[in-house]
């Protein structure tokens, strides 16, 4: 009970050292000891984490359980994207898959992804205009809960059905490959890879700090007030809408940042990265690190993406089956994640109901907790 | 005293059944109106359409002058009217100050909403003492007690200031000391505000009540004081069937 209302306190000194310890080795000791392809890897998984922050802001304080974040993913990737494209191709030039797929001239729609002020910015306006587009519409419908899950998770599988049907505009199933330079910097040389990281590495923990203030305001205590009761948040003068519309906002703009940065981390940027299965892994990550603690979002996927390339390294299809089993155990078992796990131990296991582990549940309550 | 609220000609419908039907009811400002009936009477849905929880199939809500049919519920809270509800409802996983602050807070712009809650305010403070929850003002709201719950409820109406307060069954399923402390606090609230409280027990009713409105099938049975409505035959029936023979010791509960 103490360590619940603690933690909504201002971060006291030990809340900020952890803060700084972790980008002290974040920022310094681990671009210094880990190999380039292992430098890389984490990477990827940052990026993962920061639409994780996103997810946990929309689902675990929000109770918005979306399951379509590549969507939002794949439209910051693709801006950035667009722009290496264009940039490698030179001011006359056209994308090289273009030419393969018989167009002689950059689409309309490309043109304005030339300049980095339109490019950069497009990275977070698009999906975050897209977001509370759709939020508007969909909250003020009183659209929630599974149908909104539904919803979510349509459209990111008919987002990568048109990306795949306009090859000739998108690069189809293949997606936007080969980008080697960003702003005249060779990306595959190491010294600049490694620049990528500390980007990413940073954009993390920006992210972080503004999910933070955000869930620590009174607009916090409001979105959870609106999760566990939205009709009764009504009765205080609040309209639900609105309060959903801007986390979903700002949970859709991070994930459109951590594609942007997923660009130049791998070099590709593809629909299958977006459809429906990448974006149920960008979700088990905050189940698995405990909904509603952004560190255990953070924690909970990059340890799931070790977890993933490990087995995947070992057993090829192993990784289905584990992501599978972890996915109901975490739900069944331990709802509140290895954030709840950790409360239990804290308390010495003198565990009640709000403990970290709870009785088994049948698949109705299972979809009851999820949504 | 002028009219503060005015239902006239109400009809609601519920899949063709008449939950309310051609009801009429006006409450003056500074008025405290008991609202009895047995079960299934339309008092919740009542209620429900005044704060524009259910839409009416005819007639008009009127409230300081404006109609309040049409608006969303936020709208209607922000024009002055407030409720509780049958089973009280809290955020259980804020603590009592969250509740009562974020109740307080609904007029101000967002932008003011971004910024972090530092100490207790002056009407959250005043409200932990009227409501007597000081010593869980930290706690979550869901380790309370049923009865701390309807308070800390009716606590959070109180920061919200309202002009009208919509009370459904505030003393349901509390102890007898509760209810007494419950009454007390009804009687403070009265001097400032205009009240609709539903209530059914009768002991608490003789105490507290003043002017009673009853309700039976949808529809005013009559209204009266707390004597009058105790006294009428109608009441006796609608609360004790058609046993009549009874009628002396009949008490309306
Ligand atoms: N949402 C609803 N759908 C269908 N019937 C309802 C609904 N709400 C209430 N009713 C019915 O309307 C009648 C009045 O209910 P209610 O207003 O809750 O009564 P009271 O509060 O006086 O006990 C009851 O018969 C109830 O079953
Ligand atoms: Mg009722």
């Amino acid at each position: 009970m103490t360590a619940v209302v603690s933690r909504l306190k201002a971060p006291g000194w030990r809340g900020k050292a952890l803060f700084l310890g972790i980008a002290f080795v974040g920022l310094v000791v681990l671009p210094s000891v880990m190999s380039e392809f292992r430098l890389g890897l984490l990477a990827k998984y940052l990026c993962f984490a920061i639409v994780a922050v996103g997810i946990d802001l929309a689902w675990g304080y929000g109770g918005m359980l979306t399951l379509g974040q590549g969507l939002f993913f794949g439209l910051g990737g693709y801006s950035m994207g667009m722009f290496l494209k264009l940039q490698e191709a030179g001011p006359k030039g056209l994308p090289d898959f273009m030419s393969y797929n018989g167009l002689t001239k950059v689409p309309a729609f490309w043109q304005p992804f030339r300049h980095a002020w339109f490019a950069l910015p497009a990275v977070l306006i698009v999906p975050m205009a897209v977001a509370a587009g759709l939020g508007a519409l969909v909250f003020r419908q009183r659209i929630r809960g599974a149908y909104f899950a539904i919803l979510t998770q349509a459209l990111a599988a008919a987002f990568v059905i048109l990306l795949i049907g306009q090859q000739g505009y998108t690069a189809g199933t293949n997606g936007l490959t080969n980008m080697k330079s960003m702003f005249g910097y060779d990306l595959n040389d190491p010294v600049n890879q490694r620049n990528v990281y500390l980007a990413v590495a940073i954009c993390l923990g920006i992210v972080f700090l503004l999910a933070r203030q955000l869930v620590s305001s009174r607009y916090g205590r409001l979105l959870i007030a609106v999760r566990d009761g939205e009709d009764r948040a009504r009765f205080l003068g609040y309209n639900p809408t609105v309060v959903k519309v801007l986390a979903f906002t700002v949970s859709a703009g991070m994930a459109g940042l951590a594609g942007a940065l997923f660009v130049p981390v791998v070099g590709i940027m593809s629909p299958a990265a977006l459809g429906i299965v990448p974006s149920l892994e960008l979700l088990i990550g905050v189940a698995v690190g405990g909904r509603a603690t952004l560190i255990g979002a953070v924690v909970g996927t990059v340890l799931v993406n070790y977890a993933k390339t490990g087995l995947s390294e070992h057993f090829a299809s192993g990784w289905l089956y584990f992501q599978g089993a972890l996915f109901i155990l975490v739900v069944a078992f331990a709802p509140k994640g290895l954030a709840g796990i950790r409360d239990m131990v804290r308390r010495g296991r003198s565990t009640g109901p709000a403990g970290g582990l709870a009785s088994p549940m049948n698949a109705a309550q299972v979809l009851e907790v999820l949504a | 005293m002028s009219t503060l609220l005015e239902v006239r000609d109400l009809e609601v419908v519920f899949d063709g059944f008449r939950a309310i039907d051609k009801l009429d009811l006006t409450v003056a400002e500074g008025e405290v109106r008991f609202l009895i009936g047995p079960n299934g009477a339309g008092k919740t849905t009542l209620i429900d359409v005044i704060t524009g929880l259910t839409k009416p199939a005819a007639g008009t809500v009127t409230f300081a002058g404006e109609s309040l049919l049409g608006r969303p519920e936020h709208k209607i809270v922000r024009m002055g009217v407030g409720r509780t509800f049958q089973t009280a409802t809290v955020f259980e996983q804020l603590t009592v100050v969250e509740n009562l602050d974020l109740a307080a807070t609904f007029r101000q712009p967002m932008r003011a909403l971004l910024r972090r809650r530092k100490g207790i305010g002056d009407a959250v403070a005043a409200a932990l003492d009227t409501v007597g929850l000081h010593d869980q003002a930290g706690s979550l709201a869901e380790v309370l007690s049923h009865g701390q719950k309807q308070w800390l409820e009716i606590g959070m109406l109180l920061v919200q200031d309202p002009h009208l307060l919509l009370l459904d069954e505030p003393v349901a399923g509390m102890s007898k000391d509760e209810r007494a402390r419950t009454g007390e606090l009804l009687h403070q609230i009265a001097e400032t505000k205009t009240v609709v409280v539903v209530e059914h027990d009768m002991e608490f009713l003789r105490r507290f009540a003043n002017q009673v409105t009853v309700m039976h099938e949808g529809t005013v049975l009559c209204e009266g004081t707390v004597a009058q409505v105790q006294a009428d035959e109608r009441v006796q029936e609608v609360y004790l069937g058609r046993s009549r023979d009874k009628r002396s010791t009949a008490e309306v509960s």
